[in-house]
């Protein structure tokens, strides 16, 4: 973290993208096991005779992980910034009525700005709330979250709004053979990864992350930075949940809560190998994680194991990789 | 110490408020009852405050809650016989569980975040895979005597509250008190001054798994068996740990403001209730008073507030030294 700030600039930059594969990269042992993980799927399933990489297979594993992986990518930028946040998931299901009431009265360009407004906005107050008031990130997000639920509980009972069926083909059309919710998953990626590795406020986000006291020392405004990654964030919560209202035809107010969006993204981005304390990993290492969570999933369905001992291997999976990334920092 | 002080200024504030709204709450019953439920949150959030103050969390209490008064409800299944070696068993299990928490944490050096969020994960999938999906069973009257029943007036979860209580207290005054809050300020010096920064550590989850063992005995008794009972209560003990005054990051903080902090959580659920707020704006009202709390103890004074408040701390009381970190 600290050679960030000594080269704030690249000076190879033909080459610093694939450093994301390199060996020392933190994002290198999430691809080799998701590359160990997708060969053992597709053995699997061969000997069950089906078709790993069949087109429905590889299509649903990249719909199903899109909603995850936008949210898990805004998760990796305030995660890196040393910073947390617990209020995706219900911001998601905030967003999804938002998206569908408004879209059902004025139609869906005001609806997407009102939905980047809304997200925009809680990501403000996040950003605020911690670097203004001093509140600890996690209890300022779950504080925000919190009353994000009691607005959502008290005033929808069920799902509500509708999605017109020009704005629905967001969630399932395909451009091919590729969904349209994975290119946008993947747009988002690579606007992320362009930011983290080209960008001035990219360079700010790992040294704020590294060492805030550092980062101040040397100049970088540390509280723009924590609020930027944090609307940031919100944002690609926001995108998240016009996906899901999309898909679902509807907002609907636990959207975002059922689907787990707030740990599970957390549990991606660390499982991308990104330092929970901030400062280390990258964009890179949190699609890894996401592919991975959903590789494991389609592995559960074809060998039709109970959801429930889904989430303990889950919970082994991402222990036992974390001890494994101490580990090898340990060993360095 | 002064950092300690509002968070007790809020609970007499709110004692006060539902006093007025119902009078039934100054008379003996009418306050035990009020003990009497905020007593597993209150057990929780002390079994919370020895990790948060040696510098990790335990996101997994919530589901170790749900997960033993599951198991207990199908092991006992309704044979009084049972009643007692269950509830070893269950002490056991929860002091397992936090024993497996610190030795992931501290020896294979994982985030407690991640740890005991893994955990949460193992615990929830396990103990319904093991049920089926729904909780079977039934727990006893023995069993149940503990959350529902009482010693004459005083309900028996308010004494296992004060055991509780006392018990904390004095071990935060004793060696291994200084050792954790130790631990959690600096690990670095504390290892350095000789102490035994993991064992510290792994105490300090072993301790929250067995909080959370009580907690689970207790709402087993008040509340019955559902797969609902230990939802949110992680980051309800978490908040009230929080709000009692202690830092996220350990170090600073007392057992006894944690505490006190779950009765405030408790106390405003309650008026929230007396006031005819419904459930649906209970949790905003809960996110707003939680980041105003955190947000007024942690702004910094003033210069002339803060120098009126040291010169009359210097003249008018006697620092204690027990309480200087706090």
């Amino acid at each position: 973290m600290t050679q960030e700030l000594r080269t704030p600039v690249p000076k190879t930059p033909t080459w610093r993208g694939l450093r994301d594969v390199g060996a020392d990269s933190p994002a290198r042992p999430v691809y080799l096991s998701l590359l160990a993980l997708t060969v053992f799927a597709w053995i699997l399933f061969l000997t069950d005779g089906g078709q790993f990489f069949s087109q429905v297979n590889t299509v649903g594993i990249l719909q199903r992980s899109a909603a995850l992986g936008i949210v898990a990518v805004g998760q990796t930028l305030v995660i890196l910034a040393g910073s947390l946040d617990l209020s995706v998931a219900f911001l998601i299901s905030l967003v999804s009525l938002v998206a569908a009431e408004t879209m059902a009265d004025y139609g869906v360009l005001p609806a997407i700005g009102a939905v980047l407004a809304v997200s925009a906005l809680v990501g403000l107050v996040n950003g605020l709330v911690i670097t203004r008031l001093k509140v600890h990130a996690f209890i300022a997000t779950l504080g925000i979250s919190l009353i994000i639920k009691g607005v959502l509980d008290h005033r929808y009972d069920g799902p509500a709004g509708s999605v017109p069926e020009s704005f629905q083909r967001l969630g399932y059309d395909r451009i091919g053979p590729v969904p349209v919710s994975a290119l946008l998953w993947a747009a988002i990626a690579f606007a992320a990864w362009f930011l983290l590795r080209r960008t001035p406020l990219g360079y700010r986000i790992y040294a704020v992350g590294g060492d805030p006291e550092v980062a101040r020392l040397s100049g970088v405004r540390t509280d723009r930075v924590v609020v930027a990654a944090h609307v940031l964030c919100a944002l690609c919560a926001g995108m998240a949940g016009l996906l899901l209202a999309a898909r679902l035809g509807a907002g609907a107010p636990t959207v975002g809560s059922d689907g787990g969006y707030d740990l599970e993204s957390i549990a991606a981005v660390v499982l991308g190998g990104t330092a929970l304390a901030g400062g280390r990993g990258g964009v890179a290492g949190t699609v890894g994680g996401v592919l991975l969570l959903a590789v494991l999933d389609s592995v559960f369905n074809q060998l039709e194991i109970n959801s429930f001992a889904k989430d303990v291997v889950r919970g082994l999976v991402l222990v036992a990789a974390l001890a494994i990334y101490a580990r090898r920092r340990l060993a360095r | 110490m002064r950092r300690t002080l509002p968070i007790f200024g809020v609970l007499a504030v709110l004692l006060v408020a539902i006093a007025v709204a119902n009078p039934y709450f100054l008379e003996l019953p009418g306050f035990l009852a009020f003990v009497k439920r905020a007593a597993p949150l209150a057990i929780l959030a002390a079994g919370q405050y020895f990790v948060i103050v040696s510098g990790e969390f335990d996101l997994s209490v919530g589901s170790l809650v749900t997960a033993e008064v599951v198991i207990a409800a199908r092991l006992i299944d309704g044979d009084p016989g049972a009643t007692w070696p269950v509830i070893a068993l269950l002490l056991v299990l929860g002091a397992l569980i936090g024993l497996v928490n610190g030795a992931v944490t501290t020896l294979l050096r994982v985030p407690s975040f991640i740890t005991t969020l893994g955990m949460m994960l193992i615990l929830a999938g396990a103990v319904f895979l093991w049920t089926g999906g729904a909780p079977r069973g039934a727990l006893t009257e023995e069993f149940r005597t503990f959350g529902r029943g009482g010693l004459g007036p005083v309900p028996w979860s308010v004494l296992i509250l004060l055991a509780v209580v006392t018990a904390v207290v004095l071990l935060m005054r004793a060696d291994f008190g200084r050792t954790l809050v130790a631990t959690g300020d600096n690990p670095g010096a504390a290892a350095l001054s000789g102490v035994r920064v993991p064992r510290a550590k792994t105490i300090a989850f072993v301790l929250s798994g067995l909080s959370a063992a009580v907690c689970a005995i207790l709402l087993g008794g008040f509340a019955g068996v559902s797969a609902q009972v230990g939802q949110g209560l992680e980051f309800q003990a978490i908040t009230a740990v929080v709000l009692g005054g202690v830092v996220l990051g350990g170090g600073r903080g007392s057992v006894v403001a944690a505490i006190a902090g779950a009765f405030t959580l408790e106390a405003l659920f309650t008026l929230l209730n007396l006031y005819g707020i419904s459930g649906a704006l209970e949790s905003a009202v809960q996110g707003v008073i939680l980041i105003a709390a955190i947000a007024l103890g942690s702004l910094t004074l003033p210069a002339w507030a803060a120098r009126a408040r040291t010169t009359n701390a210097t003249t008018h009381t006697t620092p204690d030294p027990t309480h200087a970190k706090g």
